[in-house]
């Protein structure tokens, strides 16, 4: 862990290939990817559902094996889950059965943290995500918003040097997303962690993302990797926004048509 | 307040129906005993403290009996739970004595364990010790995978997992399956009593039966009653200490 809670490390995903046994039938899900994340980098992978870019994320968080290739974090291959991948689901997967602060100090305490600290440690990421009054509380007590940012908070009080996020934002309203969206970017910018963003959002990947992956549709292959250099605090409306917008809508499109066919 | 109410209401009815039988005589009185009569060979046996033995007899006899099975269950459960070659092989075991119903074995039970104690604590435990193990393993086999992905990304290790993930997230199953054990415990100590003791709820009310006295089967089977849902209702108090946060408050 490096003191000072700051910074990433860079993410390598060499020749990756998933196929998943259906039917008794092996069917490719993601097909040679080859991707490389810089250090504090904010990249999104896009594409039509069902696409395998949640897969991908399993893949480098260590929760499935790929049937070929392997990611490397720095120089060190992965072979399953680890404290250095910080990850936030979708559905928020808080424990249940502790308060917003245990949840928060689990990975502290895990790595032996003395409680003392582990309260510290709390304390500072859930004044980051504006819910230190709510540390008593039990999961079940927030909406989904507050829950999302707990667990954001869990996955940074752990100091990773990587945050995976599987569509945080997916289960949210429209406007609770908008919030979160600027949240993630105002703590990025405190925080320079190397994040990989799965989302479905195109407003929300051309908001935050640094640089922007298209996957094809299944199985999935990189189609198109897009620059977003838009700088820091973001405008919705400016028209380069806009233009990101329209161009990787049109591709994004097209992958989906293919579905259709 | 509705469940005192309630209870109220079920005495009354029941008081209703055997003064109004003592009335209208529809059936012999004798066969259908009243309020008044079953507290008065209540208070006859509170005196000379015969209930109190019979209670205390039973009481232990279920308690030492549900907690071997307890302590079985929850030890295969975790067992079973880890270690797929051991579920494997104790699941068709299990699975092929469980539906037999125990009372097919209460006459081994006393072959095999004498007339004493053992013989009723054992069976017991033997019955009660099938639901509580297949509850216990279930719970802490479907651990949500999430919950145990979440937990590996900060860190937990495989022991890490089972104490802070898995034991948690099945502590409310568990504690179904040992209120449902404990009912089983209640429901089995009679016929257990019923054969070969001579002290108990179970031997109280087949004494009732031999020496005909209906009063005496009404009464051990409220005593009965009362036994079951105090002790349901302390394991939901203790539930509720146990899942605080997993309700709405």
């Amino acid at each position: 862990m490096s003191p000072a809670g700051v910074g990433g490390a860079r993410v390598r995903v060499e020749g990756v290939h998933k196929a998943f046994a259906l039917d008794g039938r092996s069917t490719p899900a993601l097909v040679d990817i080859n991707l490389e994340v810089q250090a504090g980098e904010l990249l999104c992978l896009l594409g039509p559902s069902g696409c395998g870019k949640s897969t991908l994320l399993n893949i480098v968080a260590g929760f499935l094996p790929p049937t070929r290739g392997r990611v490397l974090v720095d120089a060190t291959p992965i072979t399953g889950p680890g404290p250095e991948r910080g990850v936030v689901f979708q559905e928020y997967v808080l424990f249940p059965w502790l308060t917003v602060a245990q949840n928060v100090e689990f990975g502290p305490r895990l790595a032996g943290v003395e409680a003392a600290r582990c309260r510290e440690i709390a304390a500072r990421y859930l004044d980051m995500v504006g819910l230190r009054e709510h540390a008593t509380k039990f999961p079940v007590q927030l909406s989904g918003g507050m829950k999302q940012r707990v667990a954001i908070a869990r996955a940074l009080a752990n100091n990773p040097s990587i945050v995976l996020m599987d569509e945080p934002f997916g289960a949210l309203d429209a406007q609770t997303r908008e919030v979160m969206q600027e949240e993630l970017s105002r703590i990025q910018r405190v925080e320079h962690k190397t994040i990989v963003f799965v989302t479905h959002s195109i407003r929300e990947a051309v908001y935050l993302a640094d640089r922007l992956v298209v996957l094809t549709s299944a199985p999935g292959r990189i189609r198109e990797i897009f620059s977003i250099k838009l700088g820091e605090a973001r405008d919705r409306f400016a028209p380069e926004f806009t233009r990101y917008e329209s161009e990787i809508t049109r591709v994004v499109k097209e992958e989906v048509a293919k579905v259709r066919e | 307040m509705i469940r005192v109410a309630a209870l109220a209401g079920a005495l009354l009815v029941w008081a209703l129906v055997a003064y109004g039988n003592l009335a209208l005589e529809v059936m012999n009185p004798v066969l259908l005993p009243t309020p008044g009569e079953v507290g008065a060979l209540a208070a006859v046996q509170i005196r000379d403290g015969s209930l109190a033995h019979h209670l205390a007899v039973s009481a232990l006899r279920i308690v030492e009996g549900f907690g071997l099975a307890a302590a079985a269950a929850l030890a295969l459960g975790l067992l079973v739970a880890v270690y797929t070659p051991a579920r494997l092989a104790l699941e068709p075991v299990i699975e092929f004595v469980r539906p037999i119903p125990p009372l097919a074995f209460l006459p081994m039970f006393l072959v095999w364990f004498g007339l004493g104690e053992t013989s009723k604590v054992a069976f017991i435990a033997y019955t009660t010790f099938f639901p509580m193990f297949v509850g216990t393993g279930a719970s802490l086999l479907r651990v949500d995978v999430m919950l145990l992905r979440a937990a590996a990304s900060l860190g937990a290790s495989r022991r890490d997992l089972l104490r802070r993930v898995v034991l948690p997230a099945a502590l409310p199953g568990i504690v179904v399956a040992l209120r449902l054990g404990f009912g089983l415990a209640i429901f089995v100590i009679v016929g257990a009593e019923f054969m070969g003791a001579d002290a108990g709820l179970g031997n109280l009310i087949m004494e009732g039966r031999v020496f005909f006295n209906p009063a005496q089967i009404v009464m051990g089977a409220l005593l009965l009653g009362a036994l079951g849902s105090l002790v349901n209702a302390l394991l939901l108090m203790t539930e509720r200490r146990v899942l605080r946060g997993r309700a709405l408050p």
